[in-house]
């Protein structure tokens, strides 16, 4: 992995002649987990896709990229909350998906290594249809880790999942992706509140920052900081900040 | 109890059919009787058998032929949209023509045997098929082609590791529709001009007034279909269950 750039995204974003969001400056910091929260139709997705380079009949009228100024593709992952595991495939393939799209010798030892970091040692042979939704959002990960890209986006990733399975999700994905410049889109203020250095919140009325709860994260859950933080994030939601 | 459900209405039907010839006692050379047609069944089975034979390996070769060619006609429609603009026309034009009226061109430019029955299978199948596979390669989740760009796939990886297997099903559904429709051709071009197969055989069975032979040779090429279709059906299912468990 090379060294995690920081991500910048400026401007309006429109779909024919309607605004999707902005105008609007964000930054995210290089090697730290940013936050960006907001109610439904925000536009956050479309941020994500437009740094990805996925947003298709998106009109960006600014700029979005890495801050280091080099171009962003082949540096970035998505996590998505649909898993997007290809059924035909057996887990251990769809962790190794990546390597074949690109023509790449497979590197199964790495896939196995990363299976067994994510919990599902033994399950290497299985197809997706036989996991549960937890575990296919684990392969999700597993198999954005192995592109091993020093950006990761995550589109709401664990909003599908129960309490239990989304929390603890959310301790593996931030330990496995600590030390990469995190973006993640979420509209669980006790997600934000558990996970982000940076906490952002993108509303009609623009952007602005939240002080995230002191500690690193994952932080506990029941912890006062984090659930002051929960409520204080859910408080400006319910007023439309 | 699958059995008795189909075998009540199969045997239903015969009994109608028998109870018809002898309530207005018409003559065999009209309508054959089941128990008729039974026999001769029985009598010309060789006959019936030798036919039977051309007429599969037509179907079956047109099959695969068809299917091989709308397979690389639709990945290379949804590949290139030049081909598409340049192509889609005319696959739209060739349905437009009616199968029955080139039979006798492909009888004249093929001859009378086999090449010119596996052209006319081809020939029906290979629209179902190519239309089939084609839709369902546009209809990849456009969520799984962006996360295979972020990947940093070329579109010729994308194609055969993301599209193809995602528009499986579709393939299939467009086999399914070929093992019904292939039967058609192959009869069709034996009408034109032939000297084998069952659809020859029955052309020649009506011609001689050989009713009760002709309801022979059709209901063998009615079980053929039946059975060709239930294959392709079963093993399409198959496939795609098993594939994903």
């Amino acid at each position: 992995m090379t060294a995690p750039p920081g991500l910048f995204v400026r401007g309006v974003a429109r779909v024919g002649g309607t605004r999707i969001f902005g105008p609007l400056d964000l930054r995210a910091g290089a090697g730290r987990w940013t936050c960006l929260l907001g109610p439904s139709g925000a536009g956050k997705s479309t941020l994500l896709r437009c740094l990805a380079g996925t947003a298709a009949g998106v009109t960006l009228e600014g700029d979005a990229g890495a801050a280091d100024g080099r171009a962003l593709a082949g540096r970035v992952a998505l996590m998505a909350q649909s898993d997007l595991l290809m059924p035909w495939l057996s887990v251990l393939e769809n962790v190794l998906l990546g390597q074949r799209l690109r023509g790449q010798a497979a590197d199964r030892a790495g896939a196995r290594g990363i299976l067994a970091r994510v919990g599902l040692e033994g399950f290497a042979a299985r197809k997706p249809a036989a996991l549960s939704g937890g575990q296919r959002q684990r392969v999700a990960l597993a198999r954005t880790l192995m592109e091993d890209r020093p950006v990761v986006l995550l589109d709401e990733p664990f909003s599908a999942l129960d309490v239990a399975t989304r929390a603890r999700m959310q301790d593996l994905a931030a330990g496995a992706l600590r030390g990469r410049t995190v973006l993640h889109v979420t509209h669980d203020p006790a997600e934000a509140a558990r996970l982000g250095c940076r906490i952002l919140i993108l509303s009609q009325a623009g952007l602005h920052e939240v002080a995230a709860p002191a500690g690193p994260p994952p932080r506990p859950p029941d912890g006062p900081e984090v659930l002051a933080a929960t409520g204080r994030l859910t408080r400006l939601l319910l007023g439309g900040a | 109890m699958t059995v008795l459900r189909m075998l009540v209405p199969v045997l239903l039907g015969l009994a109608l059919w028998q109870a018809v010839i002898l309530l207005w006692e018409v003559p065999p050379f009209i309508l054959p009787g089941p128990v008729r047609v039974a026999g001769t069944l029985w009598d010309a089975r060789m006959l019936i058998a030798q036919n039977a034979r051309v007429t599969i390996v037509e179907v079956m070769a047109g099959i695969v032929l068809g299917a091989a060619l709308g397979w690389v006609s639709a990945v290379l429609l949804a590949l290139s949209p030049a081909a598409r603009i340049a192509l889609r026309p005319m696959l739209v034009f060739s349905q437009a023509l009616p199968v029955f009226a080139l039979a006798p061109i492909l009888t004249l430019w093929l001859g009378y045997g086999l090449a010119s029955k596996i052209a006319m299978a081809l020939l029906v199948i290979y629209f179902p098929i190519t239309s089939a596979f084609h839709d369902a390669l546009m209809r990849t989740p456009p969520e799984s082609l962006a996360l295979a760009r972020m990947m940093g796939a070329s579109r010729w990886r994308e194609m055969w590791h993301i599209r193809i297997p995602a528009a499986l099903p579709g393939f299939l559904t467009g086999l399914k529709l070929a093992a019904v429709y292939a039967p058609i051709g192959a009869i069709i071009g034996e009408w034109v001009g032939a000297s084998k197969g069952l659809g020859y055989l029955m052309l020649l069975a009506n011609g001689r007034a050989k009713t009760d032979l002709m309801f022979a040779a059709l209901l063998v090429l009615a079980l053929f279909t039946l059975a060709l279709h239930r294959v392709v059906d079963r093993g399409a299912d198959a496939i795609l269950r098993r594939r994903e468990a």
